[in-house]
């Protein structure tokens, strides 16, 4: 065995272009196949990350009705039965030992537009955040100042940007005491936040998802005090928990879910609070990246077919040139096994040879892919052992049929030929 | 007894025609002769040869190797009686040319599972025995005609089988390699080898203690007055 592995890297290194082309073909699909598993492997961390929110750990505790998420866009939408979040409700679920911060927001996506002279902000999100907003969510302020308890007190009609908002609307201007208008109302901005670094947004649906890889608007943020100004009072809030780690997340959202449903006034089971099930959302949105990705995965399956039927086509040419060699083997005492074990193993370690270049090339390519085009990475060391492995097979199953026929080859017939 | 071959008969079938290669062969040899058989191209020397080298099975007749009825073993069993008791030398060498001298000699050792340490040193044995100690590791294209045939004649006795089988093995050669050839043959058999040899070179066969003819797949046995006939002035030495 270990002699028919030198004899065919022997036989490998004496043909060393048409090795090489031979093997070009396995390089290729393998290539491709390593190329196209690490993008999907990567996407899929970047997917979990974004969901289970690395460093920022935040869950989101929406209202639901009948199963679907409550989303507000006028007064009338307000399901009955839910209440504005009280001071106390709020104490109970930082009691939780999973819960680090709390924090309810009035929202409305999509209805009204922001005004700064001639410019429209349309399809805008509109927030309306308590003083923990920014903290739980992992926002830090960039320009200007944050909300201060004097602007609750006071009903003060002041207005916090994001990047995305404050670029949209004043371009390169400095946004600060400018005055917005939201519907009718003017604001004045007082600050503009940014995501911090290390935590990404709080993501719990796979709209969001979308919504935060294509949100070109922006939001702008109201402190609660004044969102009954151009909105409704006492209007119940989403809330979204800080768990103390990520695999407290889970627990953290249930328990504060289970906490606002004891404050729910209305005894019929059809509104409720419910915490995001952030892995399954995880699974949900990769296995919408793996369903597309899986198709480029087939693609580059024919590519290694036409290289095994290149190896197989070599490995005939292989076996007819070596006539001889394998007449006077078996003439001095080689068994048909050993004549078709030393073509397979050949076949074998060239296709694996192709296996482990092409690996190496497609882990290149992935990072080429990376620096072009910015798609997450990320190595598979499994899928590499898979390809190799592989690869190993084609060799054995493309090989087959020549090794037969070598092994097959009548000795007398095969003296003969020169 | 070594070779026992009794009412050999070979046909071989050309589309509807049956060819009668061999017809009623007998030949038995005894343990250390040395034989040569000669014939002329077409004469059915080189079926017997395959025959006795357990390449080919007769159409009728009986076949006994050293006391073993070979034409009742299977392929593989076949394999294992060309690798243990018989040696080839073939006319064109045969030799690997990738491989080095001495990784041409151990191949049989290879088949026959000798570990590799083992290996080495009974080839390196063998290439001593031919003569060639000093190109062990020399591949065939750095090595003459003559050099190449000492190096399968070395192949052929690595595994240290009963008969060496030679067909035709000087007719690559010139006359001076040719007769150095002869004169190994003659110390391998002075050993105790025993050799059958195809040839249809009047001198070469003049080298053998016995001869015998084959003329259109029929043997006769060669007197030995009639051997001396051929034998010539260049055998003289050898007798």
């Amino acid at each position: 065995m270990f002699e028919n592995v030198r004899l065919a890297f022997q036989g490998i290194w004496s043909h060393k272009m048409r090795s090489f082309l031979t093997m070009l073909g396995i390089i290729i699909g393998i290539a491709s196949i390593i190329a196209i598993v690490s993008t999907i492997k990567g996407t899929n961390d970047q997917i979990k990350e974004s969901l289970i929110g690395s460093g920022n750990n935040s869950v989101e505790v929406s209202m639901y009705q009948n199963g679907n998420q409550v989303y507000i866009y006028s007064s009338s939408d307000i399901p009955s039965g839910f209440r504005e979040v009280s001071e106390e409700t709020k104490e109970k679920i930082l009691e939780l030992a999973t819960v680090e911060n709390v924090t309810c927001y009035n929202i409305r996506q999509s209805t009204d537009n922001a005004y700064y002279q001639n410019t429209a902000l349309s399809g805008c999100r509109i927030v309306g955040i308590d003083r923990n907003y920014f903290n739980t969510c992992g926002y830090i302020l960039k320009t200007g100042r944050n909300f201060i308890q004097d602007d609750f007190d006071k009903f003060r009609k002041v207005l916090i940007l994001d990047d995305t908002a404050a670029a949209n609307l004043f371009g390169k201007d400095n946004p600060l005491g400018k005055t917005v208008e939201i519907g009718t109302v003017p604001f004045t901005v007082i600050g503009v936040v940014t995501k911090s670094a290390e935590s990404s947004p709080s993501i719990s649906t796979i709209e969001q998802y979308y919504n935060y890889s294509s949100d070109e608007t922006g939001a702008l943020y109201i402190s609660k005090a004044a969102w009954p100004i151009i909105y409704t009072y006492d209007e119940p809030e989403n809330v979204i928990v800080k768990a103390v780690s990520t695999d407290d997340m889970e627990k953290a959202g249930s328990d504060t879910a289970a906490i606002l449903n004891a404050t729910i006034t209305n005894d019929s089971t059809e509104v409720k609070y419910k915490a995001e099930n952030l892995a399954e959302q995880a699974r949900k949105l990769q296995s919408l990246s793996n369903s597309t990705n899986n198709q480029l995965i087939w693609i580059a399956s024919i590519s290694l077919l036409v290289g095994g039927i290149g190896v197989m086509n070599i490995m005939l040419v292989s076996v007819t040139e070596r006539t001889s060699e394998i007449g006077l083997k078996k003439a001095i005492g080689a068994r048909k096994s050993t004549i078709l074990g030393q073509f397979l193993t050949e076949a074998a370690v060239l296709t694996s040879m192709g296996g482990l270049v092409g690996v190496a090339t497609g882990i290149g390519m992935a990072k080429v892919i990376n620096r072009i085009s910015g798609v997450a990475v990320s190595v598979s060391i499994p899928a590499a052992v898979v390809a190799v492995v592989f690869s190993m097979l084609i060799g054995i199953i493309f090989g087959f049929l020549p090794s037969v026929q070598a092994a097959n080859l009548d000795p007398i017939e095969a003296l003969r030929r020169e | 007894m070594i070779l026992k071959l009794d009412h050999i008969y070979k046909d071989y079938i050309q589309g509807k025609m049956v060819v009668p290669v061999l017809k009623d062969v007998s030949l038995h040899v005894e343990e250390g002769e040395y034989v040569a058989i000669m014939g002329p191209s077409g004469s059915g020397k080189s079926t017997l040869m395959n025959i006795v080298g357990c390449l080919d099975r007769p159409t009728k007749g009986t076949y006994e190797l050293d006391g073993q009825n070979v034409l009742s073993l299977n392929d593989k069993a076949m394999a294992a009686v060309r690798l243990g008791k018989i040696g080839f030398v073939f006319q064109n060498f045969q030799l690997l040319s990738r491989q080095s001298a001495l990784e041409n000699v151990a191949l049989p050792l290879v088949y026959a599972g000798v570990r590799k340490k083992v290996r080495k040193e009974r080839a390196k044995e063998a290439l001593v025995k031919v003569g060639l100690e000093d190109r062990v590791s020399f591949k065939p294209t750095q090595l003459s005609g003559g050099q190449k045939q000492r190096v399968a004649i070395a192949r052929a006795i690595v595994n240290r089988p009963k008969i060496l089988l030679a067909d035709e093995p000087t007719g690559a050669l010139d006359s001076k390699s040719s007769t150095q050839l002869m004169e190994l043959f003659q110390k391998l058999n002075d050993d105790g080898v025993t050799i059958v040899m195809i040839t249809h070179d009047p001198v070469v066969a003049g080298y053998a203690k016995r001869v015998v003819d084959i003329f259109d797949g029929e043997i006769s046995e060669r007197s030995p007055a009639a051997k001396e006939g051929i034998n010539g002035n260049c055998g003289e030495e050898s007798e």
